[in-house]
């Protein structure tokens, strides 16, 4: 009788213990960049260029889907502002403003392709006067093609001399086939 | 087993050491017919209790004159000369300790002994009783080598042995490998608690305090199948002091303070023994380093605070007894703040930059990326010995393991981690050692054992390691047959049964891509927007088989020979893993469909002791079917860069090589120490196998002379070959700073490196009881700067630079 209790004690300890709880609760990756949306607002009263990434599975196997909206002209200069999205959420969340509320420790770095006549400039500040690049302007243009790409990183060195010595990690990089006619 | 032992001696002494003394003084009293005529007697007291020791051996150095002690601890040499001698005092439970002695005259002296420090393992190694393999050659970390690096973690110490090297996440995340293999292929037994602490991640350290233990053995191989089948590496025991059975109450301190780092640890233990049997003991360790230094630059961000303790209390009777053992681990460790890289792009900047590419001051502050894992474990053992029949154990084990990894991470999230694992483990043993015939010796014992792993899902990020159940059950037969003096043959089975039954969301355009949704839809249980919620249950029936010999020539030389067969069922990563490591800037997939892996290692140890040599030579072949590794299949673009894929696979192995150990005395006082490890693995297809450690070498010389206080200085030169065997893993991406596709080289090896380590000893005049050691030490002491191929922070960072260390280690 005894060995009978002691094995139901062994029993109970076994399995009793792991009768299965209630299904696991999904995750939301809250932190994802999904998409990235680039303005350029040109300086006449053309319509808005807009470059635009996408990748809805984040890093699942599907590539991320880019689109450029139109060419650029020589003659004219732009200005232009980033918007971070996670939409994997809906409303999507706007990433940009947790960016400028950290502004410190972020940065946008470009960087023009071979061919590619422009000059590109970060036109916001972080709080301690360092490029933040969320904001920009493009001049200089001429007629030229090339591959403009922005890198977003998270914790680089301030003040650096341009991607290759920030350090830090990259939160998004989008790569834009610009032609400038 | 420790009371077995321990009583097994006790009953040698009773009967065999009366006769031994009879026999010893009847020669002592006629060895000396000098002209001298001095008498040097005395007592052999232990230091602790003042109890007299009887049995123990004194012999004059460099002569072969030696007394044993009476049961009044009384001895008695005859027929001195007027000099100075050097005697060294031994006993069966104690340190050796050589005395010196200024004869004049006649004269009586009372020598202390250290009861406590060897207690019974020594004896234990010699006798042979104990080995968990006859066949497979045992090696061991000392207690000396312990308290000698008590700041130090479980894969650095266990480099002392030949064929263990380990593989690193920066110099505090170190993961012991084992003739090539490591993680879920070995198993770490603290205690005969075996860890069950998420091993399946090269960033996973151990959660195991070395202090806590008194002496590290490696059997490297699967061949000890009692503990596991699993263990296709080997396995790693860590025991706890034994206590002997008399009235005493003995502790130590270790402290420890080290340049690089800027930190130290401080280690106390007190153990309290009662003649009954009663026993406890209480053990806590504090270690804080701040930032590593490489040899010309900060590591920023490598700290780590470790905070562990453990408590033992128990009887120890000959026919019945008990033990409860509780410990707890807690680390946190920084992680190189400069290895943050989370693509491609990342890793490129940081491979072909010259320098570290982020440095900060010097801080003892341990910021994200960094992990924090608590171990807690509870052991509670009952064993009863039945006459003519043997010994019974049952032990039940609980283990609760949590483990927390933070990323750099915005807003919100910033102080929240990014990985939380909790582990829980149940484990039930039986055990039974058979005690009836002194020529077949055989031991059976049953297994079982329940684990739950629990991925938190509040930490925002997509859980690489589902929410699991899994059940094991395990049952083995050992025997050995002793078939003469000389010959031992030893033989045994196991099976294990494993399930694994989880919960898994994949996401469906994984689950697409991977046609998991035309072979396995029949697992799915839930279906949301972009994602499906998966129950995939899987179940392991695995032998284990071993067979071995082993041959005693002749006193001096003895050959051992084992073949072992062991299985291991895939580990949760391997199975589910799915999606972007963030440590590792790749993406991981597991296999859904993954067999056992199975492997077949012959062993040969052939050991040779004699006067002043002693070497031991041990080849290996390790041939393993549906061997689980991972390769990279392809590059993935996302938004944040291209990466590369890394899908786990299965194909058959090979892993041959040697170890060599060698120790050589030129004189009484210079030693002369040489390892070597060599391996080569490869696959199937002929490709070398990725992270298989290079041909090191280690030789060291030692000075010892006892007669200044015990002063012992050594030497060691540790040179480690570059590994050209690996798999070219390399692979393109568009840099948009250049322009052009560049290869991110991920795959090639550091170069060969030579590291000098200089260290001293002495032991300070004792004070009552208390005894002190002072230790320095240099190591790297060139300040060498070089990269290691098993540390997966060599492409952000060198290795360690030089570290100045002293310890003091005070035992009362």
């Amino acid at each position: 009788m005894k060995k009978l209790n002691l094995y139901a004690l062994i029993m109970t300890v076994l399995f009793v213990s792991c009768s299965k709880d209630d299904d696991p609760a999904p995750v939301n990756e809250e932190e994802v960049i999904t998409t990235l949306t680039v303005t350029l607002t040109p300086s006449d009263a053309s319509a808005n260029i807009i470059l635009k990434t996408q990748d809805l599975d984040g890093d699942g196997p599907n590539v991320p889907v880019v689109t450029v909206s139109g060419n650029l002209k020589a003659a004219l200069t732009y200005t232009g502002t980033m918007k971070f999205e996670n939409e994997t959420e809906t409303p999507a969340e706007n990433i940009t403003t947790e960016i400028l509320e950290e502004a410190d420790e972020h940065q946008v770095f470009y960087t023009k392709g071979s061919g590619l006549t422009m000059s590109i400039a970060s036109t916001k500040n972080d709080s301690k006067g360092y490029p933040l690049g969320t904001d920009f302007s493009i001049t200089g243009l001429s007629a030229s093609s090339g591959k403009l790409t922005f890198t977003l990183i998270h914790k680089p060195k301030k003040p650096n001399t341009g991607l290759a010595d920030a350090g830090g990690s990259t939160d998004i990089q989008a790569i834009f086939d610009i032609v400038v006619e | 087993m420790s009371n077995f032992i321990n009583l097994r001696v006790g009953s040698f002494i009773d009967l065999k050491l009366p006769t031994l003394i009879f026999i010893y003084f009847l020669f002592s009293t006629i060895i000396y017919s000098q002209n001298c005529n001095s008498i040097f007697s005395g007592f052999i007291v232990d230091l602790h209790d003042g109890s007299s020791l009887s049995g123990a051996i004194i012999k004059i150095d460099g002569t072969d004159d030696f007394v044993v002690s009476d049961d009044k601890g009384y001895f008695k040499f005859l027929g001195l000369c007027p000099m100075k001698y050097s005697v060294t005092v031994s006993h069966i439970k104690c340190k050796s300790k050589t005395f010196s002695v200024k004869l004049d005259g006649n004269i009586e002296k009372t020598l202390k002994l250290e009861h406590h420090i060897n207690e019974l393992n020594e004896v234990i190694v010699l006798a042979e009783t104990n080995k968990r393999s006859k066949t497979i050659f045992e090696n061991k970390i000392s207690n000396e080598i312990i308290e000698n690096n008590s700041s130090s973690n479980l894969g650095d110490i266990l480099k002392n042995i030949s064929g263990v090297s380990s593989i690193n996440t920066g110099n505090s995340i170190v993961k012991p490998i084992i003739n090539g293999l490591h993680g879920s292929r070995v198993d770490i037994l603290n205690n005969e608690v075996n860890i069950q602490d998420q091993q399946w991640g090269i960033e996973h350290a151990p959660s195991i305090d070395i202090n806590s233990a008194t002496n590290i053995y490696v059997i490297k191989g699967a061949g000890a199948l009692q503990y596991s089948g699993s263990a296709i590496g080997g396995i790693i025991i860590a025991e706890p002091s034994k206590t002997s059975l008399k009235d005493s109450l003995y502790g130590k301190t270790l402290v420890f303070g080290a340049s690089n780092g800027k930190g130290g640890s401080i280690m106390s233990k007190l153990t309290r023994t009662y003649q009954s049997g009663w026993f406890s003991t209480i053990q806590g360790t504090f270690k804080r380093f701040g930032d590593f230094s490489a040899s010309d630059y900060l590591m920023s961000n490598t700290g780590f605070i470790d905070k562990s303790a453990s408590f033992r209390i128990g009887l120890n009777q000959y026919n019945y007894g008990f033990e409860f053992f509780l410990s707890h681990v807690n680390n946190e460790i920084g992680i190189l703040r400069a290895s943050h890289a989370s693509s491609a792009g990342d890793q490129i900047r940081a491979i072909e930059s010259e320098s570290i590419l982020y440095v900060d001051e010097f801080t003892y502050e341990i910021a994200p990326p960094k992990q924090k894992v608590t171990h807690n474990l509870a052991k509670l053992k009952v064993y009863k010995r039945f006459k003519d029949f043997g010994k019974v154990t049952f032990q039940y084990h609980f283990q609760n393991n949590q483990r927390l990894e933070f990323d750099i991470r915005r807003g919100a999230n910033k102080n929240r981690a990014s990985t939380d694992l909790k582990l829980k483990t149940h484990t039930l043993i039986i055990d039974y050692n058979s005690n009836f015939s002194k020529k077949v010796d055989f031991k059976l014992g049953l297994k079982g054992e329940f684990q739950n792993n629990f991925p938190n899902p509040e930490t925002g990020v997509k859980r690489i390691i589902p929410d699991y159940d899994k059940y094991d059950f395990g049952t083995y037969f050992i025997s050995n047959l002793k078939l003469n003096k000389n010959w031992l043959l030893e033989g045994g089975i196991r099976f294990d049964y494993s399930k694994i039954d989880a919960l898994k969301y994949y996401r469906k355009s994984f689950w697409n891509s991977r046609n998991y949704n035309k072979s396995h839809s029949y697992i799915i249980i839930k279906e949301l927007a972009n994602q499906v919620l998966t129950n995939p249950v899987r179940n392991f029936n695995n032998f284990s088989y071993t067979i071995g010999l082993s041959k005693k020539i002749n006193n001096s030389n003895k050959v051992l020979l084992n073949y072992s067969i062991a299985s291991r069922a895939p580990n949760p990563s391997e199975l589910y893993s799915e999606g972007l490591h963030h440590s590792s800037a790749r993406i991981e997939l597991g296999n859904l469909s993954f067999s056992s892996e199975k492997s077949h290692k012959i062993g040969l140890t052939l050991s040779h002791k004699k006067n002043n040599i002693n070497f031991t030579v041990n080849p290996y072949i390790n041939s393993i079917s549906d061997f689980i590794y991972m390769n990279p299949t392809e590059i993935q673009q996302t938004v944040r860069g291209s990466f590369q894929v890394w899908e786990y696979k299965q194909t058959n192995a090979r892993i041959w090589g040697i170890d060599t150990d060698m120790d050589y005395n030129f004189s009484k006082d210079i030693l002369f120490k040489n390892q070597i490890s060599f391996l080569k693995g490869i696959e199937k297809n002929g490709d070398p196998l990725i992270n298989m450690p290079p041909l090191n070498i280690k030789n060291e010389i030692s000075y010892k002379k006892t007669e200044f206080n015990d002063l012992n200085v050594s030497i060691q030169s540790d040179y480690t070959f570059k590994q050209n065997n690996y798999p070219n893993n390399n692979f393109e991406v568009f840099v948009p700073t250049t322009g052009r596709m560049e290869v991110v080289d991920v795959s090639s090896t550091p170069s060969a490196y030579h590291l000098l380590n200089f260290r001293s000893s002495v032991e300070l005049k004792k004070v009552d009881k208390f005894n002190i050691k002072i230790g320095f030490r240099i190591n790297n002491l060139l300040n060498k700067k070089y990269k290691n191929y098993q540390n997966r922070m060599r492409y952000y960072s060198h290795d360690l630079g030089r570290n100045i260390v002293l310890n003091l280690n005070l035992n009362y």
